[in-house]
């Protein structure tokens, strides 16, 4: 959502302040009042019904309903603060259920950081709606107007000592009624719960071993299956002898549809060795034919592309001083998720296939599901059950794919099915390699007066809600139609998110060079395309800052209007000590960036200090100070948490990831093959400061570190250094290839 | 007992050779040289040969700022702390002059006199050339300066005394410039040179003789260091397929080649360092060592891997080693080679094997390489010396080793350098 | 058929001598600590101790556990009484998607029962095993700091 403060009523009601506002909805900027005509907030604009979000029951309980998912984000924990903000109860007295095709609101895909500003803004406008309602039951009760009484604990107290429990009052009221586009909200000074840092309540399960992962599902009779994937692209199994396989201990079956291929046994380990010897008893004919890994963006770039104009700026301005022009690359990057994805599936007497998965769209998979197994979608019921994070689109359906389809064939058995960990590197889809060419001038007072920028890449949005899209179509004998790539379009964008500059130039140009055809199969990974064009425009503003002889941070104050852009550049800048530049040793540097997530989550900024070694080249990254502004915080520590996250998954992208592969397969089977930061790298200390917003819009934050880190690190190595990297990652050999003996 | 000896022996004999042999001059201090004095393509030579050399793998601490020294050096007489070797005028090498740069390199004697222990591989450093050891001085003083002590060396009285090395020398040090075979082509001379020299593979690959000198006999006939078997490099290799130049030029640049398998050990920071190296130099310390193997594999090639072993020990296999090097393992799939190309399995001694059981090959930072978790925590003594054996039978066609168990207590006790 | 001695208790176990142990945990024993993350001993999922020392269970048949004592993160606490290194990871929020925290408690659990009072060098060398991909890795070291202070505290409270 955008800036938009849409806060337009402040009324006295009760002795109390109450402010009424929508959160978020509006795709109005921050300057235009003139909002357009009231919409249902957040996801009560698609599931409008109170009782789809939140239940009462007659004895009490709270149940409220989330049709997003918990991925490690800490979900679960910011949805129950928002629930019991407004509810008036502890976070402990509501149950929360996340994303069901059976029970929750379809709330499409825990995706794009809009978990907050979706379903944050539904439940935490229902939960008002809802509490108003309980009341004015009582009210009507005790027949006294509603503004005299209060609520707490799930109690409804009147001013002459009488209560009532939720309970009874919901138990003569149907919350089975339209959601209204305002509701009357506490004013934020006055919150309990939003804005405090609630312990995540899904910790303690983690550290101690309790049932919280779609791997730890046992379900009597369940068996354990494998399978053998096709090596590369379009490979077709011409043999497989499987009568040994079918006799080896507890084997229960050997499943083979075209070039699908799968094992099942009652136990696990030996459905792994299973799998083992049924894939060294394969043959494959493979035809498929790589680029080359040394040349990735220069063939992206030629191949066909169909241009779309992110934006075209036309203004008087002074004339160009000097000019510069810069390329940027990002290789094809892993999800890598710590656990393999996984999966069970069950096909029950009644027919219907109930899927457990860690997909972040139960919906749209069960579309995708239902699409592959040729079932009514009605038959097919996807219960989202947290996994390992995913930071995007990775395995997590196409294993409930493989569950799904095993399960069909063994009626009433549950069938579990983890991937290996060569199949989640070799299968997951990717995130798109890319590349920026970025060209600008400033002028003779340091403005920059044109910019013109172009960005190439294949699609950002693979993620299955038809059949065609799943993994094992390919495999198995009668295809399905695989739609075409698309563009995600703009304001959200998939390659081209973020290549829209939030800075004001007089004169730009964008245009975004997408790219159907894919090389390598890619999807969602997390910040999609921004995660390049941030850092490509914020190296380049670093370019144009040294070209114009000024000092970065003061450079993109002065091409910013947005106050709150620039409260986030000048609050990491403070904290950081950026005017203070302390004697340095060799190779020291320090490094600055900033973006907006989307233009329209998260502000995010960042200072960092690094150490690059002369003779190795290796890179350690010291102090990281940022501040992020997400609106109303829900929880300052969660967002923390996730920008703290942000920070050393960006660093592991930029320092050391690509995805290798040779002409004919991928070459990255596992973490040897494609190594991340591990403790002794990551950074000396990282410290977030989260700017408190009361009462505006929830600006979501999961994904608003990666294209800053980036741009801080390329910076900061240029400080340290004097050399420019604009080829990511930036592995040893590189800084050492740059900077020389 | 050994200790005993070793010290009665150097006594002895520096008394024979005399005061004048142990006795050195100390060379005048400099003024640390600026950068701009040396010349830009001296330092990019001297950056070569301190890369073949792995100055800096001795001589930079895990983590460390490099050639700051303080990396302990096991040998068989106690801890040798590298020095630092930064251009800093207090701790490091910035007074020494040119002068005094090639003594250490030539002679094992420091600016100040003193004697160098021979963990500096001053016996091979003494073959370069004046232009070369030049160069590397050219490189070390343009370094960036790091003030940074070094510990002292962690050694028994008497071995703590210098003095005995003069000995030492007397015996075994033969101080001598490189000189090119014309019998050989001018490649395989520049990797004769490289090896020999500056590139100290015989401070491995060569056996040491009680006293710390390289057998000069059986040169590159495989020894030991850090506790680990570098196997030979000459007619006793134990590669079961022949090494060619250009498996041992992809093998020395990557640290893997798919014929043989990866490198371990202290090989790895060689081949790590090694990858910086222009390939001509690299391939010419190849075409050099390949030609002192033999073009046919000896034993192993003909004689297949035997069966059977140890049962309770082909369990471990299954479930600790057999997701990688299982017969039909994911790794094997992909087409890496089978633990019975590698050397360490046939090789005279288990300890190649003992010590990558026990400590794996490290996760390399950012760059996709072999790995191998260590099972020093996982596998008891008793199983690791089962494990040996098994695989000693199951991939190599040779006798079984012996004492293996002994081994093993050696290797983890982290003795047996 | 193998008894192996889990969080202090001899447990009768039906499997494979080949089949490593963290299938067994999982699935025999029905303790969900342990995590399969690669099978290759490359990310320390599954880490547990055994006889002191942290192992990754993935590679560790039980035919090499007769007579050794295995620990997992079942057997340092419970939710409503974590150990001091599971309270330490809760007190510092030191998880997101949490798939890899119990192998890292457990990794952290060895080196703090054999060095109380590591530098932070040693702990980030000692860690290094351990792979997370959510980068909650300065909360983790903060919770291992934190866990060995609290360490301190009650071994210099038990000697006061």
């Amino acid at each position: 959502m955008n800036a938009a403060l849409t806060r337009r009523d402040l009324l006295a009601a009760g002795g109390g302040l109450v402010v009424s506002f929508a959160l978020g909805g509006s795709p109005a900027r921050a300057d235009d009042e003139a909002a357009p005509a009231p919409r249902l907030p957040g996801s009560l604009k698609d599931t409008p019904l109170l009782d789809a979000w939140i239940r009462v029951a007659p004895d009490g309980r709270i149940t409220v309903l989330t049709g997003k998912a918990e991925l490690g984000q800490g979900l679960r924990t910011a949805l129950l603060q928002l629930a019991a903000e407004q509810l008036a109860v502890a976070p402990a007295a509501i149950e929360l259920v996340t994303a069901d095709t059976g029970l929750t609101p379809n709330e499409g895909f825990t995706a794009g950081s809009h978990s907050m500003q979706d379903s944050g803004t539904a439940i935490f406008n229902a939960a008002a709606q809802v509490r108003a309602l309980l009341v004015g039951a009582a009210a009507s009760d005790w027949n006294v107007a509603s503004e005299t009484l209060s609520v707490a604990d799930g109690m409804v107290r009147a001013a002459d000592g009488r209560s009532t429990g939720y309970g009874p009052l919901a138990a003569k009221l149907s919350l089975h009624v339209q959601a209204q586009p305002s509701s009357s909200l506490d004013d934020p000074a006055s919150y309990r719960v939003v804005g405090k840092n609630l312990p995540r309540v899904d910790i303690p399960a983690k550290v101690t071993g309790g049932a919280a992962y779609v791997q730890d599902v046992r379900l009597p009779g369940m068996l354990h299956a494998r399978v053998v994937r096709q090596p590369s692209a379009g490979a077709v199994l011409r043999e497989v002898d499987t009568a040994p396989i079918e006799r080896m201990p507890s084997v229960v079956k050997v499943l083979r549809d075209g070039s699908y291929l799968a094992v099942v046994a009652e136990q696990e380990w030996p459905a792994v060795k299973a799998m083992r010897a049924l894939a060294a008893a394969a043959r494959w004919d493979e035809t498929a034919a790589l680029p080359d890994e040394a040349k990735i963006t220069q063939t992206i770039r030629a191949l066909p592309a169909r241009d779309i104009s992110v934006l075209a700026w036309a203004g008087a301005a002074a004339p160009a001083a000097k000019r510069l022009g810069a390329r940027y690359t990002r290789p094809y990057m892993m999800h890598g998720a710590i656990g393999p994805s996984c999966a069970v599936a069950r096909l029950g007497d009644d027919g219907v296939m109930t899927v457990w998965t860690h997909t972040q769209g139960v919906f749209p998979l069960r579309a995708a599901l239902a699409d592959l197994l040729r079932m009514p979608q009605e038959k097919v019921r996807c219960i989202q059950t947290p996994g390992s994070g995913c930071y995007g689109h990775n395995g997590a359906d196409d294993v409930a794919g493989d569950a799904a389809l095993i399960a069909r064939a063994l009626p009433g058995r549950p069938i579990r099915v983890q991937w290996m960990r060569e199949d989640e590197h070799l299968n997951e889809p990717y995130g798109s390699a890319m590349l920026a060419e970025v060209s600008g001038a400033v002028d003779a007072g340091g403005n920059i007066v044109d910019w013109d920028y172009a960005v190439w890449s294949n699609t950002h949005n693979r993620r299955p809600a038809v059949g065609g899209l799943m993994l094992q179509n390919a495999a198995l004998p009668d295809n399905l139609p695989v739609p075409p790539a698309a563009p995600i379009p703009m304001p959200e964008g998939g390659g081209d998110r973020n290549s829209n500059p939030i800075y004001t130039f007089p004169n730009a140009r964008v245009v975004y060079h997408f790219i159907p055809d894919m090389p390598l199969r890619v999807s969602a990974l997390r910040s999609l395309g921004a995660y390049l064009n941030v850092f490509a425009i914020e190296s380049f503003m670093d370019e144009l800052a040294e070209a114009a002889g000024a000092d970065p941070v003061a450079f993109r104050l002065r091409h910013l209007q947005d106050v709150r852009a620039k409260a986030v550049i000048r609050t990491a800048a403070e904290r950081f000590g950026w005017s203070i530049r302390p004697p340095r040793a060799d190779g020291e540097g320090r490094g600055f960036a900033f973006a907006r997530y989307k233009n329209l989550g998260a502000y995010c900024a960042l200072a960092l200090a690094l150490r690059v070694d002369h003779e190795s080249g290796r890179v350690r990254i010291g102090r990281v100070v940022a501040a992020v502004d997400s609106g109303q915080p829900i929880s300052p520590d969660g967002i923390r948490n996730q920008i703290e996250g942000a920070i050393v998954q960006s660093a592991s992208w930029t320092l050391y990831e690509s995805v290798r592969f040779d002409r004919q397969h991928v070459t990255s089977s596992d973490w040897s093959g494609y190594p991340i930061m591990r403790f002794p790298a990551a950074p000396e200390s990282i410290e977030v400061h989260v700017i408190d917003r009361p009462g505006l819009p929830f600006l979501g934050t999961g994904e608003a570190g990666q294209g800053p880190t980036a741009a801080a690190i390329a910076n900061a190595i240029k400080d340290a250094t004097g050399q420019r990297l604009r080829d990511l990652p930036f592995r040893p050999a590189t800084v050492k290839a740059a900077i020389g003996v | 007992m050994r200790a005993v000896a070793l010290i009665a022996a150097l006594g002895l004999i520096t008394i024979i050779g005399g005061a004048v042999a142990a006795w050195h001059s100390a060379i005048a201090p400099v003024t640390p040289p600026t950068r701009q004095s040396f010349a830009a393509d001296e330092v990019a030579r001297g950056a070569t040969l301190a890369a073949i050399a792995d100055c800096a793998v001795c001589h930079t601490t895990e983590g460390g700022r490099a050639f700051a020294g303080g990396r302990g050096v096991p040998t068989p007489i106690g801890t040798i702390y590298a020095t630092n070797i930064t251009p800093d005028p207090d701790t490091g090498i910035g007074r020494w002059s040119q002068a005094a740069f090639r003594r250490a390199m030539r002679e094992g004697i420091a600016r100040d006199g003193s004697h160098l222990y021979p963990a500096l591989p001053y016996p091979h450093f003494t073959r370069a050339t004046d232009e070369d050891i030049d160069a590397v001085y050219a490189f070390l003083m343009t370094r960036n300066a790091v003030h940074q002590e070094t510990p002292p060396n962690r050694l028994p009285f008497p071995l703590d005394r210098r003095v005995l090395l003069a000995g030492w020398n007397l015996l075994y040090f033969r101080p001598s410039v490189w000189q090119p075979d014309p019998e050989h082509d001018a490649q395989w001379n520049r990797g004769a040179y490289l090896v020999e020299g500056v590139g100290h593979c015989g401070a491995c690959h060569t056996p040491h003789n009680a006293l710390g000198a390289e057998e000069t006999r059986r040169t590159l006939a495989g020894g030991y260091a850090e506790g680990w078997y570098a196997p030979a490099l000459q007619r006793d290799s134990p590669a079961a397929l022949p090494w060619t130049d250009g498996a041992l030029a992809a093998y020395l640049r990557t640290g893997y080649a798919p014929q043989h398998g990866a490198a371990a050990g202290p090989m790895t920071a060689v081949t790590e360092t090694l990858a910086t190296v222009p390939d001509e130099d690299v391939q010419a310390i190849a075409v050099y060592i390949a030609a002192q193997m033999p073009k046919r594999a000896a034993a192993a090639a003909g004689s297949p891997p035997r069966s059977g072993g140890d049962p309770a020990a082909a369990m471990i296999f299954a479930g600790a080693c057999g997701s990688c090097h299982g017969d039909d393992a994911q790794m094997m799939r992909r087409g890496e080679p089978s633990l019975s190309l590698g050397s360490a399995v046939n090789a005279p001694t288990p300890r190649a094997v003992i010590q990558v059981i026990l400590h794996g090959v490290p996760a390399r930072e950012a760059t996709a390489a072999p790995y191998m978790p260590g099972f020093e925590g996982m596998l008891t003594d008793a199983q690791i010396t089962a494990l040996t054996n098994y695989v000693r039978t199951r991939f190599s066609g040779k006798a079984d080793w012996s004492d293996v168990g002994a081994e093993v207590a050696k290797s983890r006790s982290g003795g047996g350098a | 058929m193998a008894v192996l001695n889990v969080n202090g208790r001899d447990r009768d176990v039906q499997a494979d001598l080949d089949t490593p142990l963290l299938y067994v945990l999982r699935n025999d024993l029905a303790l969900n600590g342990a995590k399969f993350g690669c099978g290759l001993g490359q990310c320390g999922a599954c880490t547990v101790i055994v006889d002191g020392a942290a192992v990754f269970s993935c590679l560790t048949p039980i035919a090499a556990l007769a007579g050794r004592r295995i620990r997992t993160v079942e057997g340092l606490g419970t939710e409503q009484a974590p150990g001091t290194v599971q309270k330490a990871f809760i007190d510092e929020q030191a998880a997101q998607c949490g798939y890899c925290i119990a192998g890292m408690v457990m990794r952290a659990q060895a080196l703090l029962e054999k060095n109380p009072h590591p530098a932070e060098q040693e702990i980030r060398g000692h860690m290094a095993l351990n792979l997370c991909r959510c980068g909650t890795h300065m909360r983790i070291l903060a919770a291992v700091r934190r866990a060995a202070a609290a360490m301190g505290t009650a071994e210099n409270g038990a000697k006061g």
